[in-house]
């Protein structure tokens, strides 16, 4: 039954997704933060929030495709 | 073992045509994907390039363009207004000291007439005063006379009631010594 | 074999006769005239997606913009929108210099847009969410970039890995690690995309499939208009994101000293 294991390696890869929202959830908190504290310095920086959102994202789509490799390619 | 997969589509399909594994995986697609890919790609750069991009930056710079005239326009149009409010509060301040003038004028002519008038009207009171001020004093002469002979008669009869018999002059001497007094 | 034990599993859950969903299904090329092999040349529904794709770019950017209006049209102002905007991220982001790459960036943009939107309708297929599309677009990136850095710079393209103002000791170090991020670039450019796109629509129908289901279906149906929300963010980010990397790429080849 190596299938069920690959099952539970999906599951335990998905919690990356989890850990990856802890990351966005950093960056747009942090900008926020900092853009209240100077709103005229916000509009400038939403590029390098959003590269920021981006990397961060990627690692967590990362364990997704784990997740998915292991679902349905293993 | 899988003869079934090989018949249709593909080897990343089963029979009931539903994917095995990952179909982003499946390398037998990848050769049609990436030529078509190259083949969207060149076509979207070409349209782009050849076409859209310039068209669009004309468009962009004829309506920068324009909107530099508009604005250049705008501002002579503004300095012209500003010109004519200038020249209108002139003519409203002209206007306005030409019709002080002409108030003061017309004050100063309807007091001279209304001065004459005055007089006029003063002097005709005055006359009307000085007549009528005769006829009082006429009226208070005959008043006082009728007064005095008035008294006489009722001295006279006064007099004659009491049984005394005075002579007319010595009646008269006391009635006017009282009218006096 | 791996493709028999897949086999016998989906077996299994037919015979289980619980719920079946195939959330991958949607991904699968398929020639879009008869049942033949997939060649390289074979039209397929990818194919038909992404002529979709070029034909609606056709229609906001040719047909468009067709008035040439100093007033523009709603369709006109969508072209001038996306044309400003990239326009101004690449004048931004690279410099005065890098504004003669503005027609190959507007094209990734507008691909990888107009894929992603448009894989969002019913039915579609999206081909931003195959992995070997995003890998062609991100390594093609990453190639033209790194010989852009050296033709432009020649061996001082190398400077971009050596920090001068870092402590000596920890040169090395530090170099070795930019090598190695500036080598995943290309990686976590395509995969982010594809994991993007493909994530999405595949949580659509793990959805959909729970929809089937008469007591969680009312759940389901919210979380398919939810997710359907997140999407369209999504889209739009991801094309904006790989855009906007591009640049920051593309100025690390034109200006590597900072």
């Amino acid at each position: 039954m190596e299938g069920d294991l690959a099952h539970i390696g999906a599951g335990i890869a998905a919690i990356g997704s989890g850990l990856a929202a802890l990351g966005v959830g950093n960056v747009a908190g942090n900008y926020l933060a900092g853009a209240l504290r100077n709103p005229s310095a916000a509009a400038g920086q939403t590029a390098t929030l959003f590269i920021g959102l981006a990397f961060a994202e990627a690692l967590g789509i990362f364990a997704f495709l784990v997740s998915l490799l292991l679902m349905f390619a293993v | 073992m899988a003869t079934e997969t090989h018949d249709a589509a593909g080897v990343c399909v089963d029979a009931g045509g539903s994917a095995l594994g990952m179909p982003q995986l499946c390398a037998d697609w990848m050769p049609n994907q990436i030529f078509w890919l190259l083949v969207t790609l060149i076509a979207i750069y070409f349209v782009m390039s050849r076409i859209a991009l310039p068209r669009i930056a004309a468009v962009l710079a004829e309506r920068s363009g324009t909107i530099t005239n508009d604005l250049a326009a705008a501002e002579e149009l503004k300095n012209k207004a500003a010109e004519a409010e200038a020249a209108y509060d002139q003519a409203l301040l002209d206007a306005r000291a030409e019709a002080q003038k002409i108030v003061a004028e017309a004050k100063e002519e309807i007091q001279a007439e209304l001065s004459v008038e005055l007089e006029k009207a003063d002097a005709q009171i005055a006359a009307k005063t000085a007549e009528s001020e005769a006829a009082i004093a006429e009226i208070r002469a005959g008043a006082v006379k009728s007064v005095t002979a008035v008294a006489k008669d009722t001295a006279k009869e006064l007099v004659a009631a009491m049984g005394t018999t005075v002579d007319a002059k010595t009646i008269t001497a006391a009635v006017n010594a009282r009218m006096k007094g | 074999m791996l493709r028999n034990k897949r086999m016998t599993r989906v077996a299994e859950e037919k015979a289980e006769g619980g719920l079946v969903f195939h959330p991958l299904d949607q991904f699968i090329v398929k020639p879009l005239f008869g049942d033949g092999p997939v060649h390289w040349y074979t039209p397929t529904n990818l194919t038909l997606w992404m002529a979709i794709a070029v034909l609606a770019i056709v229609a906001v950017f040719v047909l468009g913009s067709r008035g040439r209006a100093v007033i523009p049209t709603r369709m006109q102002s969508l072209g001038e929108l996306m044309y400003g905007f990239i326009y101004k991220m690449v004048e931004d982001v690279t410099g005065k210099d890098g504004v003669r790459y503005f027609p190959y960036i507007m094209t990734l943009f507008l691909f990888i847009l107009f894929s992603n939107y448009l894989a969002l309708i019913p039915m579609s297929y999206s081909p931003t969410s195959m992995i070997a599309v995003t890998v062609i677009l991100g390594f093609g990136v990453f190639i033209a970039v790194t010989i852009l850095g050296f033709v432009k710079n020649g061996t001082a393209f190398l400077g971009l890995f050596w920090m001068s103002d870092a402590p000596l000791f920890l040169r090395p170090i530090i170099a070795i690690i930019e090598v190695i991020s500036y080598f995943v670039r290309p990686v976590s450019l395509s995969i982010r995309l594809a994991g993007n796109i493909a994530a999405g629509h595949v949580v659509l129908k793990v959805f959909a499939a729970f929809a089937a289901a008469v007591v969680i279906s009312p759940a389901a149906i919210l979380g398919i208009i939810a997710i359907y929300g997140l999407e369209i963010l999504v889209c739009g980010i991801q094309a904006y994101v790989f855009t906007i990397l591009t640049c920051v790429y593309l100025k690390d080849a034109l200006h590597p000293a900072h």
